[in-house]
């Protein structure tokens, strides 16, 4: 009798002290899960560059052009076609299609105006002049500028006037032209005054100050981990699907401990919002893209970046602009760390569809394969089976 | 009854035991980088030409914003270095990256005092930052680390 009483006893004391060290977190953790929190994401910081950015008939307008097929060359695209709005604003496909075929992924939308670089690559500077470029990229809208600013003369005209003031004369402006594109639109263009060439120049940034504007208000919902999280920071027991099963916050502590996950994928929208070489191989059938380093130069020759005549509010915010990293051989395709919200419901994931799976994109992370060009930030990290399946069951809870 | 005893000392053998691989863990953690160990914002350069002191201008460091820092130069007997040349660089010894941005000294104040404008530091853990002094008495550098 005492034999087994004594066993008995010695599993309680051996179970007791195994559930001391269970999952719950250590302060270091709470203070960092906390960080990841929707509730830790600070209120949207006012963009000086678009004086229109919070004015809400910019952002209805906004909205409007956003849907608007006719803002594109043959009538067929719009920004929804590959953002769209009932799919975290994206297409699901590995490369997004226009007018034909891109070599990019198509980025959600979700807290979209946190970002102080647009696309994979960073290669435009605002959220209203990232809006511009598909609209004249010939594998995306392909329109030109003037012919944009006749159709908003056309369709919008006092709308517009009401939020941006007076359109200047349309009446001797091609009806197609544009510094970009085909030759015929380009001797069009040049054969333009400086004041039309200007005119339709702040026709067409307003399109993009109203689409800004609108996209301000994309915001990523609260998910289960965030009321996880909560929960956690209040000291209260989480509740119905805010309660984490074990493999899910052994993901979670995978996430932010040793799988080193959360070094580039942190704050609440889970992105540091820089650029970084993991060492993603290369899309079949596609020209090299060698990410960021390309960029640097395109940014700071774009007419509309932050530094041009199209900025509102002073030079103070270009700072980002100012102080761009422009060499290095870590810019070797490095691409923009992605947020991890919704991520689980959206594949295929990488720059350019490159995994089909989250499986895959965890492998990736954790093997740390050479780059094609220059080198990986990746290390490698040792997880079993396992411990792969739990980080993957916790990106889950990022997207419910 | 001397079994139970028994019992209840392996049991608390192996906790002392799994407490001791813990510990170990732990401290060794914590002991990754003797480099970056020292966190001082004021220090010699290399070859002691120069006393150089940093901080940031507006009190604490957040994450992931732009934000500037004042420099202050002196000579090693602590005449204020004037109208130095100086090249902002550094980065993350751990992940084999630079500097996210690329800061600039962009205004002398005056008294050996210096603005760098642009710094921005994107992940939590180990930054160096280095500082490259050139001046009338030479040139110099000095490697700061910052724990974010």
């Amino acid at each position: 009798m005492t034999r087994i009483a004594a066993v008995c006893l010695a599993f309680a004391l051996m179970a007791t002290l195994a559930a001391c060290g269970k999952p719950q977190f250590s302060d270091a953790e709470k203070a960092t899960i906390a960080s990841l929190a929707l509730s830790a994401l600070p209120l949207l910081e006012p963009d000086t560059t678009n004086r229109f950015a919070d004015d809400p008939g910019a952002a209805a307008l906004g909205s409007t052009l956003f849907f608007d097929q006719k803002l594109s060359r043959d009538g067929t695209v719009s920004c929804s076609t590959c953002h769209k709005i009932e799919r975290q604003f994206q297409d699901d496909l590995p490369l997004a299609v226009g007018v034909g075929r891109t070599n990019r992924r198509t980025m959600p939308l979700a807290g979209v105006a946190y970002n102080a670089w647009f696309f994979w690559d960073g290669r435009r500077d605002s959220l209203w002049s990232q809006a511009l470029t598909p609209l004249e990229n010939p594998l995306e809208h392909a329109g030109n500028r003037a012919a944009y600013a006749h159709y908003i003369e056309a369709r919008f005209g006092e709308r517009y006037e009401r939020i941006f003031g007076p359109l200047p004369d349309l009446s001797a402006v091609p009806a197609n032209a544009t510094p970009l594109g085909a030759d015929v639109e380009k001797a069009a263009w040049a054969s333009m005054t400086d004041s039309q060439r200007d005119g339709v120049n702040r026709i067409f940034v307003n399109i993009g100050k109203a689409i800004a504007a609108f996209e301000r208000s994309l915001m990523p919902p609260p998910t289960r981990f965030d009321r996880f999280a909560e929960a956690l920071a209040s000291g209260t027991e989480p509740q119905g699907d805010a309660i984490l099963s074990d493999e899910e916050v052994q993901g979670l502590k995978l996430f932010i401990g040793r799988a080193n996950c959360v070094t580039c994928h942190n704050g609440p929208l889970f992105t540091d919002g820089s650029f970084h070489n993991v060492g993603v191989p290369p899309a079949a059938n596609l020209p090299p893209d060698r990410g960021r380093i390309d960029a640097v130069a395109e940014v700071e020759a774009d007419p509309f970046n932050c530094l041009g005549p199209y900025r509102d509010g002073g030079p103070d915010a270009c700072g980002e602009l100012r102080f761009i990293r422009k060499t290095g051989e870590e810019l070797v395709r490095a691409f923009k760390t992605p947020s991890l919200r919704g991520a689980a419901t959206r594949p295929p994931y990488m720059h350019a569809g490159q995994f089909a799976t989250l499986e895959q994109v965890v492998a990736n992370y954790l093997d740390a394969p050479a780059s094609v060009e220059s080198t990986t930030e990746q290390h490698p990290v040792q997880l079993s089976e396992r411990e792969r399946a739990a980080l993957v069951a916790f990106l889950k809870t990022l997207g419910e | 009854m001397a079994s139970l005893g028994r019992y209840l000392l392996a049991a608390f053998g192996l906790a002392a035991v799994l407490l001791g691989v813990l510990a170990a863990v732990y401290v060794s953690g914590f002991g990754r980088h003797d480099a970056a160990s020292d966190i001082s914002r004021s220090r010699k350069t290399a070859n002691g030409l120069f006393m150089v002191s940093i901080e940031p201008e507006k009190g604490a460091v957040r994450q992931g914003e732009l934000h500037t820092w004042l420099v202050t130069v002196t000579t090693a007997a602590g005449q204020p270095v004037e109208y130095a040349a100086i090249d902002v660089s550094g980065g993350m010894p751990e992940h084999n990256h630079g500097l996210p941005t690329s800061p600039q000294v962009t205004d002398y104040l005056g008294n050996g005092h210096y603005r760098i404008e642009g710094m921005k530091f994107t992940m939590r853990g180990w930054w160096q930052l280095r500082l490259s002094i050139s001046a009338a008495a030479g040139s110099d550098t000095a490697i700061f680390n910052l724990a974010l």
